[in-house]
């Protein structure tokens, strides 16, 4: 911490006319700044609802959100195909749940294990190793997860799950396909891991150590402490940190158009391929004629109004908390 | 502090608790907590191994094509042909990134400024709630937002795909990371610094430039540095605002950027050989770039603990 040493030069008490009027320069300076971030997203939402506006205006918004058919028109100038958004909507929801069906658990055991049961030596190597995951660019996850995982991890277990009794229900049921929801759902399960389970640490470190202590002098175990003290007292902020991961699930582009499929229908079963909002998005912008590319806005508008909604009821619900949770290297 | 054996008062030993004798039921609840523990144990291994699987993966096919050729020269026509490299993508990447960082990091910073000198204003609160709020904005809508407000002739600015849009979305992605992670450090600023030169006759921006940001320049460093290697690793924006491109581009507007994640998906869903060896390189090279910043990010922090 070095701040610059105090000037050796002598000068007059007097403020300069440049120094004097330096400040109300400097506060307007920071109050633009601060508010070019409200600018910002102002501008994103309202200028891309404009442009889906048409797509919107033709199928109703209710139309557009229940329609199961998406066929794309050519049009430069006027909306002639019907774009029902359904199909990628029930995608997009289905395995950002899985995901957070498997990733919450996960991540509220490492944050545990870190914060109660590691050697002091581990914890840092630990949290290095988990933010780490976070740094990971998206698409590499995507690649690894093509050539590596749904070959030889997630294709095989669908392929046991399948195959069990389970294997009955429609939902569960074969042929299990490499490029598939299933495939999909495990990635984004990885990759939202990292910020839930920092959360979760956050979370668990504030539980007060008068609790936990007065715990054990009662004779509680590890367990009994962690399951009945820390656990419960950090209940809405593992809520908060949930909905946050739900929020990053339904955002996250690369990897889940490389892995879901892509195809329009809604499959019953997640061992086959479908397809997800952002992955249409990503996967068929290059090719998409004007029409086609305010059908992709007006996905864009609803996927960020359905993220907006969860991450505004975490960021609500973590506040509440009042731990200091923010967005820092994992964010 | 292990207390995995509670103890009840033993019956033979009248009125004085024996601290030898474990119950039944107190052994149970050890073996559960041990076995509990054991499935927590189990649970960092699920994290761990998918990430040493990941490093592996890229490292060991990464490291057989990524040579000085890789970094030097650009991809040839055809994917099926082996060798070339992805300079153009390199630069590209580089090139956004760094005009991102131009753009976010002052923005972001002064913003933090703002913040941390009205800690309880409620403007303050409202703008550190939606930057809360634009960590979580997808980051394909950033894309789709930049496309229709700077890329799209109608409506919009009418720039064109390239390497303005393409920063624009990394600084969009970038400008909360930085608020917050800045925000955070300025706050551990000790006040009496800031007192000591107000005490002194320091105006407010003098304050500011030259004690609270000297003050906290390591911590500022880091959240920095780790925004920008999260806007160095963002490919999905930039499907819609950067294109790609075959080639070295070095103009600011006008032609599409190449970036190396958007050349690795060309490369790795095409079934040929030579582009998916070029994809893994690519791979390599981001790995390389992101989590050497994230190092060297931590590295700051560890040694400037304010």
């Amino acid at each position: 911490m070095a701040t610059s040493p105090p000037t050796t030069e002598r000068r007059s008490l007097k403020g300069s006319t440049r120094e004097r009027r330096g400040d109300p320069i400097f506060r307007a300076i920071l109050m633009v700044a601060a508010s070019s971030v409200l600018l910002i997203l102002a501008a994103m939402i309202i200028r891309t609802s404009i442009e889906a506006w048409p797509v919107f205006a033709k199928e109703g918004i209710w139309g557009f959100l229940t329609g199961r058919q998406w066929s794309v028109g050519t049009s430069r100038s006027e909306v002639t195909g019907t774009y029902g958004a359904l199909p990628f909507i029930y995608g997009t929801l289905l395995i950002s749940f899985i995901a957070i069906v498997f990733a919450v658990p996960l991540a509220i055991g490492i944050a545990l294990f870190t914060n109660e049961l590691a050697p002091s030596w581990l914890k840092r190597p630990l949290t290095y190793t988990v933010d780490t995951l976070a740094m990971v660019p998206s698409v590499v996850y995507a690649f690894v997860g093509m050539y590596f995982f749904r070959i030889e991890v997630w294709a095989p277990v669908g392929q046991f799950i399948a195959g069990t009794p389970a294997g009955e229900v429609p939902f569960l049921s074969g042929p299990v396909l490499l490029s598939s929801y299933w495939s999909a759902a495990n990635i984004l399960a990885i990759m939202i891991l990292p910020i839930i389970t920092a959360i979760c640490r956050d979370v668990f470190a504030q539980v007060p150590a008068d609790e936990k202590n007065a715990a054990y002098a009662m004779g509680a175990t590890r367990w009994e402490v962690m399951s009945k003290i820390i656990v419960p007292h950090s209940f809405s902020g593992i809520v908060g940190a949930t909905m946050l991961g739900l929020g990053r699930a339904l955002g996250e582009t690369l990897a889940v158009a490389v892995l879901i499929g892509s195809t329009r229908d809604m499959t019953s079963s997640v061992f086959q391929p479908g397809d997800a909002m952002t992955a249409l998005i990503a996967n068929t912008f290059q090719d998409a004629h004007p029409e086609a590319i305010w059908a992709l806005l007006a996905i864009g508008v609803t996927l960020f109004f359905i993220t907006m909604a969860v991450n505004i009821t975490a960021r609500l619900i973590v506040a509440r908390v009042n731990t200091r949770v923010s967005g820092g290297a994992v964010a | 502090m292990s207390v995995d054996t509670p103890v009840r008062p033993d019956p033979e030993a009248g009125d004085r608790p024996s601290l030898t004798v474990t119950t039944p039921n107190a052994r149970r609840r050890a073996l559960i907590s041990r076995i509990m523990s054991g499935a927590l144990f189990l649970a960092v291994m699920a994290a761990v191994t998918p990430l040493a699987i990941l490093l592996w993966q890229t490292l060991s096919n990464g490291w057989g094509p990524f040579s000085w050729e890789f970094l030097t020269t650009i991809e040839p026509l055809s994917y099926r042909e082996t060798g070339g490299g992805y300079l153009h993508g390199i630069v590209g990447t580089l090139y956004m990134t760094g005009v991102a960082a131009l753009i976010s990091v002052p923005l972001g910073l002064a913003a933090a400024v703002y913040l941390t000198e009205r800690p309880k204003g409620r403007y303050a609160s409202i703008v550190r709630f939606f930057t809360d709020v634009m960590t979580g904005v997808p980051s394909v809508f950033v894309g789709l937002a930049v496309y229709a407000l700077l890329v799209s002739g109608s409506g919009g600015l009418g720039l064109g795909f390239g390497t303005l849009a393409g920063a624009a979305s990394l600084a969009i992605i970038m400008l909360p990371i930085v608020v917050r992670s800045s925000e955070e450090m300025l706050r551990l600023v000790p006040g009496d610094l800031k007192q000591a030169a107000y005490g002194l006759g320091a105006r407010q921006w003098q304050a500011t430039f030259k004690v609270t940001l000297p003050a906290a320049a390591p911590g500022l460093t880091t959240g920095v540095i780790l925004a920008v290697a999260r806007g160095a690793g963002e490919t999905a924006p930039l499907i819609l605002t950067a294109l790609g491109a075959r080639e070295v581009v070095l103009r600011l507007t006008g032609a599409p950027q190449a970036d190396i994640g958007l050349l690795m998906l060309d490369g790795f869903r095409q079934p040929f050989e030579g582009g998916i060896e070029r994809a893994w390189a690519g791979g390599f090279t981001l790995i390389l770039i992101t989590l050497g910043l994230s190092i060297i990010a931590r590295m700051i922090a560890r040694r400037s603990q304010i």
